[in-house]
């Protein structure tokens, strides 16, 4: 039996959304075009884009598609960064258990812009100091760019208080970006109700196509853009629009309606764990995403984990970022009070719409015996 | 048999896996990941730790059909082999670390961590050939003489050779590479890797005085007369000739060689090729891999370097040191190369070179 376990990394893409892509495959027009088949494919894309704007309560002119949540994460950093520096403001401030497509855009924007990048630290449950975040906009309000601080974490599902940043940041007139790639589709969210700036969302997540993301981006504020040429998408992304990918999205959203199912399924998986392994423990208490299980088996390394789970047909991560293939501990476990051995001992089990209780009971039939040997092959 | 493949991202590892697939086995792929900040590219014939190889190796796996992973043994290889090979030049001995990467890495930890999951054994592309008899496997030359590698495997024991297998052994290599392309093996032209895979600019010299310094001292003639200056004693190794920058010359003209690495007051010294010629050699640590050698002198051969030729010699256990005696005398052997000794095509087991005599 294969069982699919990393619905945080990708999901299956749902029928309507495969059968709304494939339509669209087949129709011609750029959507940019004046004639009958351009507005045809305009249409197309401006219905989807309305259905974004409904799904995730914002106005249809913000949304703005790009290629991936990378991409929208970037333009929005790097956007929203150079509009502030222009106004004297350099401090660009995140969490310190943001995804790589937050740390990096911003480590960037230091190392070759001049910004000062401050972290906001989380605390053993990885939930971000709301503290510190609020004593630095008091004594440095003036100086920072804007914050960015994601709605649920990748890696532990845990959510962020972002109403309350949002609170924090209007005192002090600070535009807030929220990565919501991992949340969107899986808890309310609203871009007007927790009044932010921009906000990230990415279609693979709830199952929609791969290669394609949205921006939500305030009205009225305009930033510079990362790719210039014919100006579409309010001269923020240049591009010839996808249109297929964007109706697969809109598709997928509009069924993506957050499941008390998958929150039982975790639960079920979670009780077999701590039954299973006595020793091992779940990383992040509180509110959290239903779908994501980070547990840590001591003694382990995930990497061995991962390989004997794969043998015996399941699928899962360590949902930390690798280099050359090779994994690092994560750096969202050790902002949580890891230490490097722990964090490496890690894995992230991650369900989705589509998951079955015979996997999860597959999956916890075979854990005993791959955590026994994982144990007898760590040599360190 | 439920074996790992170790793939490095070249046309032989390639072919070893694609082999050990063939011959029944069930094969996991496995490239090991050898440098925490690995180099992007590779360049020329240097290094098996880039993230191109990387990429090279699954790419095989994939045309091979077998899962494919990567395992993180950088912190393992910097303590066993780079440390190890950093601290032996600073003590005046020339290492050799692609033998203790075999010893402490490759058939020690990613053989104990194969058989800890359930894995019966390891699959590499070294030139090497294995043996079932009476006692064993033993550990055999490889066909072509010119590749053979069992020089770097004489550090394996009994217990490790039992869980090796080397698909490679009996063909020579460039049937190897014609095989990798009808296979459709993208590394079939791939350049070999000769360098020191952790030194990625080749210059071992440099790469040293980074790490050790660059400390004059002397360099003296057999006499204690000082007659040139180097900057670090351990980029020397015994036999060299040149590079030594001396600025007096011998009497008769005569070239001079390196005979001896003083660390500890960081002197190099000098003298006549005659100088260098030694007979019989001491090795400490000894490893066997199949009977152990004895107090009973036996006649064999000792091969001192990777594709060095064998010498014949007589062998035997004195004070736990493998010692061997040479028939003709040799020029030059430098202290921390492997000595290993051969029983025809048999590899019997070697030592580290701790002292020679003349």
């Amino acid at each position: 039996m294969s069982v699919y376990l990393d619905h945080a990394a990708t999901t299956p893409m749902v029928d309507a959304a495969i059968v709304a892509m494939t339509k669209q495959l087949g129709k011609l027009g750029n959507p940019s075009s004046l004639h009958t088949p351009g507005r045809s494919a305009r249409k197309d894309i401006e219905q989807a884009r309305e259905v974004l704007a409904r799904v995730v309560d914002c106005a249809p002119s913000e949304i703005i598609f790009t290629a991936s949540g990378t991409e929208a994460n970037n333009t929005a950093l790097k956007g929203l960064f150079w509009k502030s520096r222009a106004e004297g403001k350099n401090v660009v401030v995140i969490s310190a258990v943001e995804h790589h497509a937050i740390i990096d855009p911003a480590a960037w924007l230091g190392e070759h812009e001049g910004a000062e990048v401050i972290e906001i630290q989380v605390n053993k449950n990885g939930v971000i100091d709301l503290k510190q975040l609020g004593d630095l906009i008091k004594t440095r309000g003036d100086e920072i760019a804007f914050i960015s601080i994601m709605h649920a974490n990748n890696e532990t599902g845990v959510i962020q208080p972002i109403a309350q940043v949002t609170a924090l940041a209007r005192e002090g007139s600070i535009p807030v970006h929220c990565d919501a790639v991992q949340s969107f589709g899986k808890v309310s969210l609203s871009f007007a109700g927790l009044g932010l700036s921009a906000l990230t969302l990415s279609a693979h997540k709830i199952g929609g196509p791969l290669g394609i993301g949205v921006l939500v981006f305030q009205r009225g504020v305009e930033i510079p853009a990362l790719l210039h040429g014919g100006g579409q998408e309010r001269e923020i992304r240049s591009g010839t629009l996808n249109a297929p990918a964007i109706v697969a999205f809109a598709a997928a959203a509009q069924q993506a309606i957050p499941s008390s199912q998958i929150a039982s399924l975790r639960d079920l998986l979670i009780a077999g764990i701590k039954q299973a392994i006595p020793d091992a423990y779940i990383n992040g208490e509180g509110e959290k995403l239903p779908g994501i299980v980070n547990a840590t088996f001591p003694g382990t390394e995930s990497d061995t984990l991962l390989l004997l789970l794969d043998a015996q047909g399941i699928a899962a991560s360590t949902g930390s970022a690798c280099s050359a293939g090779v994994q690092r501990p994560s750096h969202v476990l050790l902002a949580m009070g890891h230490s490097d051995k722990s964090a490496r001992s890690s894995l992230r089990f991650s369900l989705g719409t589509q998951t079955t209780r015979e996997e999860i009971e597959e999956t916890l039939n075979v854990l005993p015996q791959v955590i026994e040997r994982a144990r007898a092959a760590n040599l360190r | 048999m439920r074996v790992i493949a170790a793939m490095s991202g070249g046309v032989d590892s390639a072919v070893a896996a694609a082999r050990a697939v063939e011959a029944g086995h069930e094969v996991i792929g496995v490239h090991l990941a050898l440098s925490s900040n690995p180099q992007k590219y590779r360049s020329g014939a240097r290094g098996c730790c880039t993230v191109e190889d990387s990429h090279d190796a699954r790419r095989a796996a994939d045309v091979v059909g077998i899962p494919f992973y990567i395992w993180d043994m950088a912190e393992e290889f910097h303590e066993g082999v780079v440390e190890n090979f950093l601290s032996e030049y600073a003590a005046g001995r020339t290492p050799n670390p692609c033998l203790r990467c075999n010893e402490k890495i490759k058939f020690a930890a990613v053989l104990d961590r194969a058989r800890a999951m359930g894995f019966d054994g390891v699959v590499t592309g070294h030139y090497a050939r294995t043996r079932e008899g009476a006692n064993g496997k033993t550990l055999h030359r490889a066909i072509d003489n010119s590749k053979d590698q069992s020089y770097v495997l004489s550090v394996l024991t009994v217990e490790q050779i039992a869980g090796a297998i080397f698909p490679l052994g009996d063909t020579e290599k460039v049937d190897i590479r014609k095989e990798a392309a009808t296979r459709g093996l993208s590394v079939a032209n791939k350049p070999d890797s000769h360098d020191i895979c952790f030194v990625p600019s080749g210059d071992n010299a440099g790469w040293l005085h980074e790490r050790l310094g660059s400390e004059v001292g002397p360099i003296v003639d057999q006499d204690g007369k000082e007659i040139g200056q180097h900057k670090g004693a351990y980029t020397y190794t015994i036999g060299q000739r040149k590079g030594l920058g001396l600025s007096v010359p011998t009497l008769d003209g005569s070239p001079r060689f390196v005979l001896k690495i003083e660390p500890k007051t960081n002197t190099v010294v000098v003298g006549s090729r005659e100088e260098l010629a030694i007979t019989t050699m001491y090795g400490e640590n000894p490893v066997w891999c199949g009977p152990a050698v004895t107090q009973t002198p036996q006649e064999g051969f000792v091969q001192i370097r990777a594709h060095g030729q064998p010498l014949p010699c007589t062998y035997y256990l004195f004070d736990n040191r493998l010692v061997a005696t040479l028939q003709d005398p040799l020029l030059g052997l430098a202290t921390g190369q492997a000595m290993a000794i051969y029983d025809g095509d048999r590899v019997v087991g070697s030592a580290t070179v701790c002292e020679t005599k003349a």
